[in-house]
């Protein structure tokens, strides 16, 4: 088995520890084989022969950087913890190491990918977590709460348990609550040929509807011919993604396009949410068989650049705070948006503070990957597994930064969590929260 | 003595030489099988062009951010990989083998030369070996296996070192140089030490994700 990192004390899980008291190491055995023999090829086999064991991944993790540098949390470490031994006792672990692995790749590892660009030969260990959650989701052994997030996905195509009529509801709500500040405005649902059809992730209805507010604003502002389905398909976010529950992400990613392409719309613009992007643009499509996804997908990030830049955003004012950026894994070394990012935050705030390292280097927030859905269990080892992440935030203030902006739910969430247990002292703001203020209104 | 000499030089070489050809082969066929046959994806997102940017980035000492990050690193994987490939080729005692032989010859490096290169592959592997056992990090994800790979390189490089000074045993040190040198080659499509033929391709696939789809830098 190998070897746990310094320091872990057990955490408790129901979702672990009921998963691993209903297996035995027969079912471990065929599960994994069957795993290995069906689902995986060319990659996992090259990936472990080529990998000369030099540790060069190391430094790109920031659960190394923040533990201490203990090896145990390097990237190949972590392979080193789960698939290596399995590969080497063909499937011949025990529950106990079934749980461990479970641990490593879904709260040690935010499958993040810098590792990848940090080993020489471009091994994807980020791809490796992800066969070794696949493994533990076949198993019954995945971390509850996020399990429940899949269970939500299951049920009703959303990840935060939105019944059918609370999505149109808070819609109508949010639109009513616009009004009072732009009478004309509207929250088109169900508008059969529009442009855009505008997803967001489930946590925007469920506790953060001003979000959709805001949205609905700078969309009736620019005057964009948009719409949101009032039917399932109108959450974009994806946790079975990170639960290795592949069949469950192809129905959902199969329900959003469906939905775009029901709508008749030209293009999907996303809420400000990263793993939700890469799920619709990168993982989704993939497993339902499309090379690239079968609309344009265009991340806010982008959406909003495009506005200011095309004039059909006017900043009023420049927001009065120095601002820094935090580049989101997933719209940043998942798709390139950094540059436009810098381009919105400049555009809207009166001074900019770079982050170092920033763009595709930049330090994950810890809290992706699915890692912040595992729950309140895991809340502080993912706090002090991204003290690396403080500093570099930190390091920024000192430079002049009041405002941290993270264009992403996760980030956002886990960045949130970061400034208050180090006491950091930074506010923290989606790019659409600053636009909807700085932004020309009509009076 | 000359009959094992021979023996070496003669059927153990050939072995050794269809081995290596015919596993090095064997292996990229085998890859690209199972890519075929399982992640046929992949050949849809390879890009020669973002191929290329990946592994120029990586195959130019310092120019990727981990190698600066890294300097002695570096130029010890550089210097080592560099004098590891070009030594065996170029020397002028293999030439004349090859010349004895075939009857053909090649560019050859003057014999202080190649010796120096020689000392450059040992003094590197020395640096390897201490590394594995001295950082956390690479000592944690250390098997056995990763001590014989390592053996495997340095061998014919020692004992070619011992055997052209000629110091003592030199017999046993051309002997055994030949011997190891032939293990190496065999050792290359079978071991670990395949990185020499695949990661290559490893490296063009992720610089093509990165490239097409991620529009990022994977350097």
């Amino acid at each position: 088995m190998g070897e746990a990192a310094k320091g872990e004390t057990k955490i408790t899980d129901q979702g672990l520890d009921g998963g691993v008291g209903r297996l035995d190491e027969s079912r471990i055995r065929e599960v994994i084989n069957t795993v290995l023999k069906n689902e995986t090829g060319a990659r996992l086999k090259t990936y472990v022969e080529t990998c000369i064991h030099c540790g060069l991944c190391s430094e790109a993790c920031h659960y190394y950087l923040s533990n201490d540098k203990d090896p145990a949390f390097s990237p190949v470490g972590k392979v080193k913890r789960t698939l290596w031994e399995m590969l080497k006792r063909k499937g011949k672990v025990t529950p106990a190491f079934i749980r461990e692995a479970a641990v490593v790749a879904h709260t040690e590892c935010n499958l993040c990918k810098r590792c990848a660009q940090y080993c020489p030969f471009g091994i994807d260990i980020a791809y490796l977590m992800s066969v070794v959650r696949r493994i533990v989701h076949r198993l019954g052994c995945t971390p509850l709460y996020i399990q429940d997030t899949a269970n939500s996905h299951s049920v009703h195509m959303n990840q935060m348990w939105v019944k059918g009529d609370e999505w149109p509801d808070t819609l109508q709500w949010q639109e009513e609550e616009a009004q009072a500040e732009i009478p004309a405005l509207r929250i088109p649902l169900e508008k059969e040929g529009a442009d855009i059809m505008y997803s967001v992730i489930a946590p925007e209805p469920k506790f953060q509807a001003q979000l959709i507010y805001q949205a609905a604003v700078i969309m009736d502002v620019a005057g964009v011919n948009w719409t949101m389905p009032a039917s399932m398909g109108w959450d974009n976010s994806d946790m079975a993604m990170f639960t290795g529950d592949n069949e469950l992400m192809g129905r959902l990613k199969r329900t959003h396009f469906e939905t775009a392409a029901r709508l008749k719309v030209k293009k999907i613009i996303m809420g400000e949410c990263g793993h939700a992007f890469r799920s619709v643009y990168d993982t989704g499509n993939r497993w339902l068989g499309w090379r690239v996804p079968p609309f344009q997908i265009v991340h806010a990030i982008e959406f909003y650049y495009d506005l200011i830049k095309s004039g059909r955003i006017k900043i009023k004012t420049k927001y009065p705070h120095a601002v820094t950026l935090h580049d989101p894994c997933n719209v940043s070394r998942g798709a390139g948006l950094h540059d436009k990012a810098r381009f919105v935050a400049k555009a809207v705030a009166a001074e900019f503070v770079e982050m170092e390292p920033n763009r595709e280097h930049n330090y994950c927030c810890a809290a992706g990957g699915g890692a912040i859905n595992c729950g309140p269990p895991y809340k502080m080892k993912r706090l002090q597994g991204n003290k690396v992440k403080a500093e570099q935030l930190f390091a920024a203030k000192t430079r002049g930064a009041g405002v941290l902006i993270a264009p992403c739910h996760n980030c956002h969430s886990g960045l949130h969590d970061i400034l208050h247990h180090y006491g950091i002292g930074l506010d923290i703001k989606f790019l659409g929260d600053i636009i909807y203020e700085v932004m020309e209104k009509p009076a | 003595m000359h009959t094992a000499y021979d023996m070496l030089t003669g059927p153990c070489a050939w072995t050794a030489f269809i081995l290596f050809f015919g596993g090095c082969l064997y292996r990229l066929i085998k890859m690209l099988w199972l890519v075929w046959k399982k992640e046929r994806f992949i050949f849809s997102y390879m890009s020669l062009r973002y191929s290329l940017r990946s592994l120029v980035h990586w195959m130019v000492p310092f120019m990727a951010v981990n190698w600066r990050r890294q300097p002695v690193l570096t130029i010890a994987t550089f210097a080592f990989h560099l004098c590891l490939i070009l030594t065996p080729l170029f020397v002028s005692a293999h030439i004349i083998l090859w010349e004895e032989a075939w009857q053909f010859s090649w560019w050859m490096l003057p014999d202080g030369l190649a010796d120096a290169m020689t000392m450059v592959v040992i003094v590197c592997a020395g640096y390897f070996f201490i590394r594995r056992l001295v950082s956390p990090e690479v000592r944690y994800v250390t098997g056995p296996s990763d001590w014989i790979i390592l053996s495997i390189v340095a061998a014919p490089f020692i004992s070619g070192f011992l055997a052209y000074h000629q110091w003592f045993a030199y017999r046993f040190f051309t002997m055994f140089h030949i011997f190891s040198g032939e293990v190496m080659l065999v050792a290359i499509p079978f071991t670990r030490l395949s990185h020499m033929i695949i990661s290559p391709f490893t490296r063009a696939y992720m610089g093509s994700e990165f490239g097409k789809i991620r529009h990022a830098r994977d350097w």
